[in-house]
């Protein structure tokens, strides 16, 4: 049975067919005992079927050590939401209920380079020169 | 997007309870800022920028 259901899937369809860019989805998971693990890949798998221009790539944390260092993973279920570049953002667990839309939102600002703030908020953030590390912890109610 | 240095993560804080044990999350959204510093709860744009530029090391006065 599909995760995403069909009258959702219209309108994801809609909303991803509006993307002017790919966008590439990147996913860690690994085999054993992995709550939701299962479940996330194939929420991400069923997503992207629904468009051309989104793409999952699914690599296994354990077994893909470098490449899971390459962008940062250190946990599993991790979604990273990129085009060409990689903007750094990260979903750990499953991105369901209302996460889900904050996952299409992820993938629309990626498609379009554009993060949507306030221009003020852009020039504050453009000055800051150290890493700055922000973890959003939720639940998917 | 604004900032390559800036890495923003989503964590589903049932999944990682470890995690959410270490950063004291009791409810959410909760929002960790380098390990060190908090924003509880969801507030306005500009707020909510103030509160995670106050947690970095202010600019030098010589920046001005």
């Amino acid at each position: 049975m599909g995760l995403i259901r069909e009258q959702d899937a219209a309108e994801i369809r809609k909303l991803l067919g509006k993307l002017p860019q790919p966008v590439r989805i990147i996913h860690f998971t690994q085999e054993l005992n992995l709550q939701y693990g299962v479940e996330t890949q194939q929420l991400l798998e069923e997503l992207a079927a629904l468009s051309d221009k989104l793409s999952v790539e699914v690599h296994n944390l354990v077994l893909e050590k470098e490449k899971a260092a390459e962008y940062g993973v250190d946990k599993v279920p991790a979604t990273i939401v990129r085009n060409g570049k990689d903007y750094g953002i990260r979903f750990f667990g499953i991105p369901a209920g209302y996460e889900f839309s904050t996952l299409l939102d992820a993938i629309r600002a990626v498609a379009e380079g554009d993060s949507g703030l306030k221009p003020e908020t852009r020039e504050k953030l453009k000055q800051v020169t150290e890493p700055l590390h922000l973890q959003v912890f939720v639940t998917p109610t | 997007m604004e900032n390559d240095l800036i890495q923003a993560d989503c964590v589903e804080a049932t999944e990682f309870p470890e995690l959410s044990e270490r950063y004291q999350v009791y409810a959410v959204p909760r929002t960790v800022i380098n390990d060190s510093s908090y924003i509880e709860g969801s507030l306005p744009e500009e707020t909510f920028l103030d509160h995670i530029l106050e947690t970095l090391t202010p600019p030098a006065d010589d920046a001005k």
